[in-house]
């Protein structure tokens, strides 16, 4: 009696871990941090063979046009998605993410830096887990600067880096002072021209969601875009996106390069950088108006609704997310590759903050980023480099388009404005706000 | 005399052709040789064109990264899945509009082609929800039926013009000799349309195999084909000149060495009925 | 007796491709046609409704339209343009005498079987980049400014991408037209003494109509809905320079998933279509009649 009881509980075991050997769909951007996920999930798999897990890489727009037909029409692809802090609260109120609760014991959420985790969670719920976080800053060349005679301030201003810029620029040995991005597209020149307003006064909208592109102070802005990038900038700048300004920085033709905190790592990389030696960091600029240039973004890996594996999906996403995921990494790849900007716990970390000098530069660009007060004046949304709203990536993309028009000549600053403010009137009231 | 001056021309022509068809053939040619170089080589401003170390890390980065070899065979699953799929509907219908013409006939060809100009972006979200509700998302039989739906219009009237060009006597004689119309399209027709009907096939191979838009957005993990694995190498960080070229010929190659050795049949039979 | 038998059973066989295809264009139609009139944003779910005509008064008043409609023709026409003439100059050469025919052939057959997001890919970044790319390497060693190009001229820039692609499929239809050529007429022409201008214009190009009108009617079909190269290259930009229908309807659909303006600017580019299909088929009906 017993032993066939004893069998059939074998049996069933044997049966369920079978039957529950799930397979969860992971969509990820193929950025370098996610690759060395992909690459170390091994461990993963060994510490959990119930669960397997398949992987589809995409480039980050294409991915987000899945992920985001996907989820909005429920057709359960995936169970692990790679979003920002973008979509995360809009997701999170329209009911299209699982909250996640099951995220261990030992999880440490409290870890997590509250600049990033306020902006996942949604009426007290964490809807995401930040797999790697970024502020932006200046990155320089400090043998170029010292040729020029000139000094990096930790805070430098506006006018500074312009004066830094003109004085580095040298078009015939092909260095050029100053770069950034111009590629149109919301998360592109948007969300660095959006990041630069706001330290400018700018904003996007005003309390009643009215459009203020013909403000003076996104006139000021533009103006110092475009004038920068065409007396300082590298020829193709309307086509420069993130990996083009850090192709051109890597060999050597930028003499400041304002971008993504996680470019630390790359432009400090012996292998692939040639001016691995001679790089700087310093915080965003700014206008002296209280509010720096820098953006907020993370890359988050989420559940959606649809899935039918959300348990081990969580089991999933806590490892990719947690302390011991970064010592791995540490191990496998040194303590400069970790992915950077979600843990307090890091940058307490002595190995960390020795291996990379642009840590705590990236930690104080993060914390001072306020994505619920993101401007000078009051705004009605949420985001220091875009607005939380549905229509931000239309709108955004269209505006873009206006500002790579502008910074190539084809329209003067004042039209590329002008017609970003008729574009996103026309927009809002198609939308139907105020709401 | 006159030989001598033919063959002058001949060098003459020769050399015009060989040049004109290197430039048409260097930017892949440049993509192959780039596969081969080390990153830093690649973007390298006095760039060489065989005088470099020679490398094959590109490759082996892009085989680790992502199952190369799923997609490859996604993609001739699809591709060939969905052109023979296709011939088989379309034949028929090429048939009948070749043989028993009619007033519609005409018309009714220019609607099928007027249903390829549909922006497929324009009807995404019908067809996404439709697949959904069938089950056939990231499915390659989802994908086989799309293709060979979008295909289909140019199978059919590439099978017309080439039928039209068959004397309309031999079918009759057959039928003369009491065969039926299966028998008709089986024993006289298909031999004598062969090339034909290989060129529609080869043609259609290529469209589907090169298809971007569908086999994007219908596909997750287990039905995605190469324009999938090209869409994860399209904008890396760093450098990468190196390594996009190495999946990009990766991508391309198989479908290239396809059209060496089928280039005579593809020809033959692309002349749209306009050889007469 | 044997007509009607096999006239019936001619139309029992056009019915799987027909029914096929009428589904294949009318489900979606219909659906996209309801979702036109609806307010109806992917993102905001549960707030739709009826508003009748608005996302096509939106649409169609977008400053947008009138550019993507102008580039959108250009594109097709400049495609066109590009790869019948130089289709018909390779095909005229490769009608002649050469050593290597099949090596040559195989060589310009080859850009047809490339992706066109890898072939947008390798243009853009490696040989078109303004810095890195290899024409800019060219003109920086003949001590030129390297071009911009898809800043300064991005159109054109994208419609060489298309034409590199389209013009080995033209070439190939053109050369085969070519060869069918009666060899009589030409020497009969030559007897005359017609210098080779005339023989061309007279002689080859009405020899040459229908297949014309076939790399017409299967490139256009393929040019409306190009796509991928703009995506790559330009993203539509600078401004709408380089945004053609399918890439403005693209903006509204997958970037700002609104479906009912999205589905307004498909139904749109159905109508257009359909007067471009009418066009073409005033010219297929006369050319290919007989």
């Amino acid at each position: 009696m017993s032993i066939k009881k004893s069998i059939i509980a074998c049996c069933s075991l044997f049966l369920s871990t079978a039957v529950l050997a799930e397979t969860i769909t992971i969509a990820t951007v193929n950025n370098g941090d996610m690759i060395t996920m992909k690459e170390l999930s091994k461990s993963f798999t060994s510490e959990n063979p119930d669960i397997n897990l398949k992987w589809v890489t995409l480039e980050e727009n294409i991915l987000r046009q899945r992920v985001t037909t996907d989820v909005a029409t429920k057709g359960g692809q995936y169970d692990v998605m790679t979003i920002g802090t973008y979509e995360v609260p809009i997701w999170g109120k329209q009911g299209w993410l699982r909250e996640l609760d099951k995220l261990g014991e030992n999880y440490d959420v409290d870890d997590i830096l509250p600049a990033i985790r306020n902006g996942l969670t949604v009426k007290d719920k964490l809807y995401a887990a930040p797999f790697y976080a970024e502020s932006s800053m200046v990155m320089y060349r400090t043998d170029l600067m010292a040729k020029a005679g000139l000094t990096m301030p930790k805070a430098p201003s506006w006018e500074f880096i312009q004066k830094a810029a003109k004085a580095m620029t040298d078009k015939q040995s092909g260095v050029y002072g100053l770069c950034l991005r111009g590629k149109a597209g919301w998360g592109e020149n948007i969300a660095l021209i959006t990041a630069m307003s706001n330290s400018f006064g700018a904003r996007w909208f005003d309390q009643n969601w009215k459009p203020q592109f013909d403000s003076q102070e996104w006139h000021d802005t533009l103006q110092y875009y475009v004038d920068s990038m065409t007396k300082y900038g590298p020829p193709g700048s309307s086509a420069n996106g993130f990996n083009e300004n850090l192709a051109l920085f890597q060999t050597g033709k930028c003499g400041i390069w304002i971008d993504a905190t996680v470019a630390g790592a790359f432009v400090t990389n012996k292998e692939n950088s040639e001016v691995a030696e001679h790089v700087g960091f310093a915080l965003a600029p700014d206008n002296g108006l209280g509010k720096r240039g820098n953006w907020l973004w993370s890359w988050t890996l989420a559940i959606p609704a649809s899935s039918k594996k959300s348990n081990a999906a969580q089991r999933f996403i806590s490892w990719a997310t947690s302390k011991e995921y970064t010592e791995l990494v540490a191990a496998k790849k040194g303590w400069v590759n970790v992915p950077p900007g979600t843990r307090a716990s890091l940058y307490n970390n002595p190995d960390y903050m020795a291996a990379a000098p642009f840590a705590q530069i990236t930690l104080d660009s993060i914390q001072s980023a306020d994505p619920i007060n993101p401007t000078v004046k009051p705004v009605p949304y949420v985001g220091v480099q875009f607005v939380a709203i549905p229509e931000f990536q239309g709108i955004g993309t269209a505006v873009g388009q206006q500002f790579a028009a502008a910074l190539t000549g084809q329209m003067t600053v004042k039209q590329a404005l002008q017609s970003a403010q008729r574009l996103v009137e026309r927009a809002m009231r198609k939308a139907r706000y105020p709401k | 005399m006159a030989n001598n001056n033919s063959i002058k021309t001949k060098l003459i022509y020769t050399f015009i052709a060989w040049t004109i068809s290197g430039l048409i053939f260097f930017p892949i040619l440049w993509t192959l040789i780039t596969s081969f170089k080390t990153e830093a080589e690649a973007i390298s401003a006095s760039p060489s064109l065989f005088m470099f170390d020679w490398t094959l890390e590109n490759y082996e980065d892009v085989l680790a990264r992502s199952p190369y070899f799923n997609h490859f065979w996604n993609s001739i699953v699809i591709s060939i899945g969905s052109s023979i799929l296709g011939l088989l509907i379309a034949i028929p219908a090429a048939w009948s509009m070749a043989f028993v013409q009619t007033k519609r006939t005409k018309n009714l060809l220019m609607w099928m082609l007027s249903t390829k100009m549909l922006p497929p972006v324009g009807v995404l979200i019908p067809i996404y929800l439709l697949f959904r509700d069938f089950g056939l998302l990231d499915t390659k039989v989802g994908l086989v039926i799309v293709m060979t739906l979008i295909n289909l219009p140019i199978m059919v009237w590439m099978l017309y013009t080439y039928f039209r060009e068959i004397p309309n006597e031999v079918l009759e004689a057959a039928r003369m000799d009491g065969a039926s119309i299966g028998e008709e399209i089986l024993y006289v027709l298909l031999p004598i349309a062969l090339p034909g009907i290989a060129s529609t096939l080869l043609l259609n191979v290529i469209l589907a195999w090169n298809e971007a838009f569908w086999t994007l957005i219908l596909t997750a993990a287990n039905a995605a084909p190469l324009t999938a694995f090209i869409a994860s190498y399209s904008s890396p960080e760093g450098l990468f000149y190196a390594k996009l070229s190495a999946a990009s010929a990766m991508a391309i190659v198989p479908i290239l060495i396809l059209g060496w050795f089928s280039q005579k049949q593809l020809v033959r039979g692309l002349s749209f009925g306009a050889v007469k | 007796m044997a007509t009607t038998n096999s006239r019936a059973l001619a139309r029992l066989m056009l019915v799987p491709s027909v029914v096929l295809l009428l589904a294949w264009m009318l489900v979606p139609l219909c659906m996209t046609l309801y979702f036109s009139f609806l307010d109806y944003n992917l993102l905001s779910p549960g707030t739709e409704e009826f508003i009748g005509f608005m996302n096509y008064e939106f649409f169609l008043t977008d400053p947008a339209f009138f550019e993507s409609f102008f580039n959108t023709l250009l594109l097709v026409g400049g495609v066109l343009l590009i790869t019948l003439g130089g289709g018909i100059g390779l095909a005229i050469l490769l009608d002649q005498a050469i050593w290597g025919r099949n090596y040559v052939r195989i060589m310009v057959l080859a850009p047809f079987f490339v992706m066109p997001t890898v072939s947008a890919l390798v243009w853009k970044n490696m040989l078109m980049n303004p810095v890195n790319g290899l024409f800019a390497h060219f003109a920086n060693w003949l001590g030129m400014t390297p071009i911009d190009f898809f800043a300064q001229i991005p159109l054109l820039s994208i419609i060489v991408i298309v034409s590199w692609q389209w013009l080995p499929f033209a070439a190939l239809i053109l050369l085969t037209a070519i060869q069918s050529l009666d060899r009589e007429q030409l020497e009969a022409a030559d007897l005359d003494g017609a210098g080779p201008f005339s023989k061309f214009y007279y002689i080859v190009l009405p020899h040459l109509s229908r297949a014309i009108t076939a790399v017409i009617l299967i490139e256009t079909i393929f040019l409306l809905s190009i796509f991928a190269e703009i995506l790559v290259t330009t993203s539509g930009g600078p401004g709408y320079a380089s945004t053609n229908i399918t890439y403005l309807i693209y903006t509204q659909s997958l970037l700002q998933f609104d479906v009912g303006g999205g589905s307004a600017g498909g139904i749109v580019a159905v109508i257009i279509a359909n007067i471009v299909a009418i066009f073409l088929m005033r010219l297929i009906g006369k050319n290919l009649e007989d």
